[in-house]
Parts: structure tokens; C-alpha cells; sequence
């Protein structure tokens, strides 16, 4: 028997909040501290959401609301190098260590290439407020997501990382280690700002690891901005524990001629919400966003994404792929807007879904707001079990059944998986696919 | 070989094929020809174990077993090919591991050796110069973005690739110019031989210039309506079909 909890009011937020603040984290400056203030009042005033809410129609947070969490602390030498390897991408890759949001400067390795420098948010709040400043805070927004507000209550820590104009940085990987603690439910709040200057470039992996057993909760917030002719590709992989609540954001925000790669791929959480919001705010910004979800007993995962097209000539291509197996159930919510003069926008946009049970579940909504006449906007959905016909031509190739629907389910994989260019991350992930399918044979 | 008796079959309670007789003795090569809707389809789908058509009365022995109780996959590590005539586009997988996944899950399943991809590049570059074609295909998606000419090639290939002992080819000739056609049926002929057979469904004679068939049949209603050699061929695209209906089905 499962016991009936009581949801936890707001309260135990702002309450902890109360603690957060007396508990050193005073010390932050007054700027910031005002932030934190009016984020944990807007947090207080309004709540958690509730399916009641548009944006929230078919992500229930209730059973997150279940748990009195309690802020998860640094790392205390539970998470061991030895952690590091084994959750990290690949050798060649170097990792940076946040440990429940916290920088950990003894696990964590240089950055390599010319002008990029990365440092924890509290150091770089210290030294570098001139960068950090204008940006932190001021592109993701709360309107609609609580958690948003929440995760800035509580900004304490985190990382930055800054490519100098004109600079160039190696791939660098965050790995974000969730330390687990049994019996008491932790909740941390990482955030992540990255800065690329004009003309820079940088590939950053966001990759989100839990260990230990334990309920958690991670609530991130990532900003990322790519100024004028710059170039970043980003990569996030949520491959938590699969009983792991996840709720983040990622916003954007590009000027002209600048490009934006960012693939965001799924495996773990229990209940995960990523809202993902790109502002082309420069003529001839370009933006990919490509998702890929793999998710199985009862698995949820909700994508909310927005490509909010603000100046003419901008291109956005964005492409989501998920299976579902099990009673999972995968939400996409596809928003693209076309503000006022935006002309020769050009922006396209396909979801589609794999059903592998009768009982998994796909729901996908594009809404397109359009305010510009000239523009080329396409969407296209698609969701259901793997089609008949293919499995036919397969079989009849020699393929079983069997091995046939693995094949087609890892070809509808790959299609999101061909678009990482990092050849190692590219080897991690189909290494990933290949384990979380491979359950009825072999590929 | 094959052995088709009085073989009936239909989608939703509508029969389409309504009592076909057919023998295929190794090494040769029977043209199926017919109007639309003559059933021709159906029948090299049925062939394939489609599950779309549900046999209704009738046996087909394929080299002494009992084919209408084996399932496609089976059929096909049997020895039986069909090149579809709308082969489909299956994304994210290449040609090239299509095929060898295909080859190694036919010899798994013949306790043969499976082969590694170095291995069976080696072999795929042989075929493929033995056919004269490039290896353009190969590292594209299953027939993702193909020209229709191409995906009937692609369909070749794979024939070429899995060896069957027969090859049923589904109108592999509608829809392609003269070039093409002439390219698809040189192909085919290179893999004739005195063990393997072929059942080539076609609406036009053209293809039967360059694969002079061992025997034509022609289907009506279902039926094979009449049969006879490669001069049959040169009749039909004379006379057309009409004056079939006037005669009786053989049988």
C-alpha cells in the first residue's frame, strides 16, 4: 500500500528559502539578491501550475508536489572521481563537474581552446559582473513556468562559461551529478549561462547523471547567448535514474548571423518538462533544434519548445523523434512566432512519435503565430505504432518480426542521432539507443 | 519448384484470385501478364506471404514445403525473393546495413556463418561490378529520397545480394524509361541459372524483349487464362487483352 500524501504547499519553498537566505547566501550581491527576492515572491504568488493551465494541460506535477524536498548540498565526497568516469561521454571530451548544482572545482577539468574560460556562477558573479550581468536571468522567463522562478530563488551557484570574441573552444562536456540521498527527498537547481562572443565558437554536452538511489529533483535553468556571427552547438542529454523528477528550461537568445545547433536527447526522469525557448533576434540568425526521446514503463516526458522569430531572414529547423514503449508518454508542444516585420522567415517543424505499446501515449501540438505576410512556415506531426508495410518489406528481406520493429525503431532513432556531429558523443548516444532497445534482440 | 494449385484468395471477403494454376521448374523464367486488375499483384504479394490477403482455398508448395504455413521472413530463408513494386522508404537505415543485417539474419537462420561488415562490403563491391552499377546507393537510407528508377534498382541489388532460388519481380518494369528497363533486365539475366527460377509480373511486353521468358502466362479474373511461350508475349502487345474474354480459362 502506497501511502496518500498531501501535496506541499508553496510554503515549504518559500520557507526554505528563508533558510537559504540567512544560510550564507547573504553574501551575494545586492543586485542579485534582489532577484532572488522578487523571483521567490512571483514563485509565491502564483504556485505551482496545474493541468488546469494551457501550458501545463498534460504534465501533472502533482506527484513531484508529493515530496517534501529539501535542497540537496554540495558535494560531501560522496561523488568520487572514479563517478566521473564512469558517467562521463568519452576520455577525449573534458568534463566539468557541477555536483547538485554546485561547481566542483577537484573533479572537474580545464577547458582547452583560445579565449574560452569556464568558472563556477558564484566566482564569475564575483569577478566577471560585466559579462554576467546583462545576461543572467535576463533571457529565460517565468511567465508560464513557475520552476523558473524558483530555480532563480535559489541561484547561489552554478557555471559559466565565456568564448571570447573572435575565440574558439575543444568540446567540453557539463556533467551534472545528482547525488542521491536515500530517505530524504533533495532538490537542486543548476544553472547554466554560456556567453560566445562575436565571431566565437563553442560545443558544449549538458549531460545530467544521477547517483545513488533516492527521490530527486533537479530544476535547471539554461541561458544560452550567441552574439553576432557566432557559432555554438550544444548537446543535452537527461539520462538521470528513471524515478528522477526533472523539470528545466532552456532559453536562447541569438544575434545576427549567428548559429545555433542545440540536440537535446531524453532517456531518464520519472516526470520531465523541458521548455526549450530560441529568440532570433539578429537578421540571418540561424537555429536547429532536434530532440530524440526514448522512454519506457511509465516514463513521461513533456517538451515545450518555442521558436520566437523576431527579425527578418532567420531560419530555424526544428525535428523531434520519440519512441514510446510501455505506458510511456511523450508530450510536444511546438510554438513558432513570427513578430511583426520578421519577413523571409523560414522555419519548419516535425514531431514525430513511435508508439511500441497500445498503451504508450503521444500527444503533439504546433501552434504557429504568424504576424509577418512573407514568410515560409511548415509543420508536420506524425505519431503511431511502426507501419505494417515496412515490417512486410523487412520480413520478407528474412528479418523476423521482431528484429524487424528493432531495426525500424533504431532507424527512427538514428535519424536524430545522424545529426550529431561530435563523433564521440555520436558513439555514446547509439551506444545509449542500442541498450534501451535492445530488450527483445539484437542489433 | 513452385507449385501453384487452384489458389484463391482476397482482401475483406472480395476475391481477387480465383483459382490459379502455376508450375516453375528451376532455371526458368515465366512472364505473368494481364490488365489491370487482373489479379497479377495480388498473386506475387500472396507469393510473399502479405498479410493483407487471406488465402481462401488452394495449396503452393515451394521445393516441397507447404508455403502458405510459412510466415514472409520465412519464405525469404527459404530461397523466395519478391522485388515489390512500390518498395518502401525506410528512414535512418542504410542500404548497406539493411542489407547485411538482412544477408546475416538468412544465414543465421541457415546455420551458415554470418558475415562481418568487411566481409560483406567485399562481397557487396563484387556484386555490384558483376551488375555494373556504383555503389551510390549503398549509403543512403532504404530507398529514402530514391527516384523511382533507383528504388527499382535498389530492388536488383538486394536480389542480387540474397541469392534466392526464386525471384518474383512485381512490375520492377512499370514506370521506367527504356534505358532503365534494358539496365534492370541485364541485370536479372546475369543471376539466371540452371537452379534458379523466375516469375516476372509485368503489364508490358517491352521487358520480355531483353528477358526472353522460358514461358508466358496471361491472367484474367483472377485465372490463368491462357499460357504458352515467349510468341504469347508478342500476340498480347499486338491484340491487347480484349480478345481474352472471349475464350476460356485454361486450367
Amino acid at each position: 500500500m502506497t501511502k496518500k500524501r498531501t501535496p506541499v504547499a508553496p510554503d515549504h519553498y518559500t520557507q526554505a528559502f528563508e533558510q537559504f537566505v540567512s544560510n550564507g547566501a547573504a553574501q551575494a550581491p545586492a543586485w542579485l539578491r534582489d532577484t532572488r527576492a522578487s523571483a521567490i515572491q512571483r514563485f509565491a504568488d502564483r504556485g505551482f501550475p496545474t493541468t488546469r493551465q494551457e501550458e501545463w494541460r498534460f504534465t501533472d506535477v502533482k506527484p513531484i508536489l508529493r515530496h517534501g524536498f529539501v535542497m540537496a548540498s554540495a558535494n560531501d565526497g560522496r561523488v568520487t572521481a572514479n563517478d566521473v568516469r564512469v558517467h562521463s561521454i568519452d576520455p577525449s571530451i573534458p568534463s566539468v563537474v557541477m555536483v547538485n548544482g554546485v561547481f566542483e572545482p577537484s573533479l572537474s577539468e580545464p577547458a582547452e581552446g583560445a579565449g574560452l574560460s569556464v568558472m563556477s556562477l558564484e566566482q564569475a558573479v564575483r569577478e566577471s559582473e560585466e559579462l554576467v550581468r546583462p545576461h543572467l536571468m535576463q533571457h529565460a522567463q517565468d511567465a508560464t513556468n513557475p520552476f523558473v522562478s524558483l530555480n532563480a530563488a535559489f541561484l547561489q551557484d552554478g557555471v559559466f562559461l565565456h568564448v571570447k570574441p573572435q575565440g574558439a573552444g575543444a568540446p567540453i562536456q557539463l556533467l551534472h551529478v545528482f547525488a542521491a540521498d536515500e530517505g530524504i527527498p533533495k532538490v537542486a537547481h543548476p544553472r547554466v549561462l554560456i556567453l560566445v562572443e562575436a565571431g566565437a565558437s563553442a560545443t558544449v554536452v549538458e549531460h545530467y547523471v544521477t547517483v545513488g538511489a533516492g527521490t530527486t529533483w533537479t530544476n535547471g535553468v539554461t541561458e544560452l547567448v550567441v552574439r553576432e556571427n557566432a557559432r555554438l552547438d550544444t548537446y543535452r542529454i537527461q539520462d538521470e535514474s528513471v524515478d528522477a523528477y526533472h523539470t528545466a528550461s532552456t532559453w536562447s537568445w541569438q544575434e545576427r548571423d549567428s548559429r545555433l545547433s542545440n540536440l537535446v536527447f531524453g532517456f531518464g526522469g520519472a516526470i520531465t518538462r523541458h521548455d526549450i525557448v530560441s529568440e532570433l533576434d539578429g537578421e540571418g540568425a540561424e537555429s536547429t533544434l532536434n530532440g530524440l526521446s526514448v522512454l519506457s514503463g511509465r516514463q513521461h516526458v513533456d517538451y515545450h519548445t518555442a521558436l520566437d522569430h523576431a527579425k527578418p531572414h532567420c531560419s530555424s529547423w526544428e525535428y523531434f523523434n520519440g519512441v514510446f514503449d510501455d505506458r510511456a508518454r511523450g508530450v510536444f508542444n511546438g510554438r513558432i512566432k513570427v513578430r511583426p516585420g520578421a519577413q523571409k522567415t523560414d522555419a519548419k517543424q516535425t514531431n514525430n512519435n513511435l508508439l511500441l505499446s497500445p498503451l504508450a501515449r503521444a500527444d503533439s501540438q504546433p501552434q504557429l503565430e504568424i504576424y509577418a505576410d512573407d514568410v515560409k512556415c511548415t509543420h508536420g506531426a506524425t505519431l503511431g505504432p511502426i507501419d505494417e508495410a515496412h515490417l512486410f518489406y523487412m520480413q520478407s528481406r528474412g528479418l523476423s518480426r521482431e528484429h524487424a520493429k528493432l531495426l525500424l525503431t533504431y532507424g527512427f532513432a538514428s535519424e536524430i542521432l545522424n545529426g550529431v556531429t561530435l563523433e564521440p558523443l555520436r558513439d555514446h548516444l547509439d551506444r545509449k539507443v542500442r541498450g534501451r532497445l535492445q530488450g527483445e534482440g539484437e542489433l | 519448384m513452385l507449385e501453384i494449385r487452384n489458389l484463391h484468395a482476397g482482401v475483406d471477403g472480395v476475391e481477387i484470385l480465383n483459382g490459379v494454376n502455376l508450375s516453375v521448374n528451376a532455371g526458368e523464367v515465366h512472364a505473368i501478364m494481364g490488365p489491370n486488375g487482373s489479379g497479377k499483384s495480388t498473386l506475387a504479394q500472396v507469393l510473399a506471404g502479405h498479410p493483407t490477403y487471406e488465402i481462401t482455398q488452394g495449396t503452393v508448395s515451394f521445393e516441397g514445403q507447404d508455403l502458405l504455413e510459412m510466415g514472409p521472413d520465412e519464405r525469404a530463408i527459404a530461397g523466395l525473393f519478391l522485388a515489390f513494386q512500390y518498395p518502401v522508404e525506410i528512414r535512418g537505415i542504410t542500404n548497406g546495413y539493411f542489407l547485411q543485417s538482412a544477408m546475416n539474419s538468412i544465414r543465421k537462420a541457415r546455420g551458415q556463418e554470418e558475415l562481418d561488415t568487411l566481409d560483406f562490403a567485399e562481397l557487396l563491391e563484387e556484386k555490384l561490378k558483376e551488375i555494373g552499377w556504383d555503389d551510390s546507393l549503398i549509403h543512403r537510407a532504404v530507398n529514402e529520397g530514391f527516384s523511382g528508377g533507383e528504388k527499382k534498382r535498389n530492388e536488383i541489388l538486394q536480389l542480387a545480394v540474397l541469392e534466392p532460388k526464386l525471384a518474383v519481380l512485381d512490375e520492377t518494369d512499370s514506370g521506367l524509361d527504356i534505358d532503365a528497363v534494358r539496365s534492370v533486365a541485364e541485370a536479372v539475366n546475369r543471376f539466371r541459372s540452371d537452379e534458379r527460377a523466375f516469375v516476372v509480373v509485368t503489364h508490358y511486353q517491352r521487358i520480355l524483349d531483353y528477358l526472353t521468358p522460358d514461358h508466358v502466362h496471361v491472367l484474367s479474373k483472377g485465372q490463368v487464362a491462357k499460357s504458352g511461350g515467349k510468341e504469347l508475349a508478342l500476340e498480347l502487345e499486338a491484340k491487347g487483352y480484349d480478345w481474352l474474354r472471349e475464350e476460356a480459362p485454361v486450367g
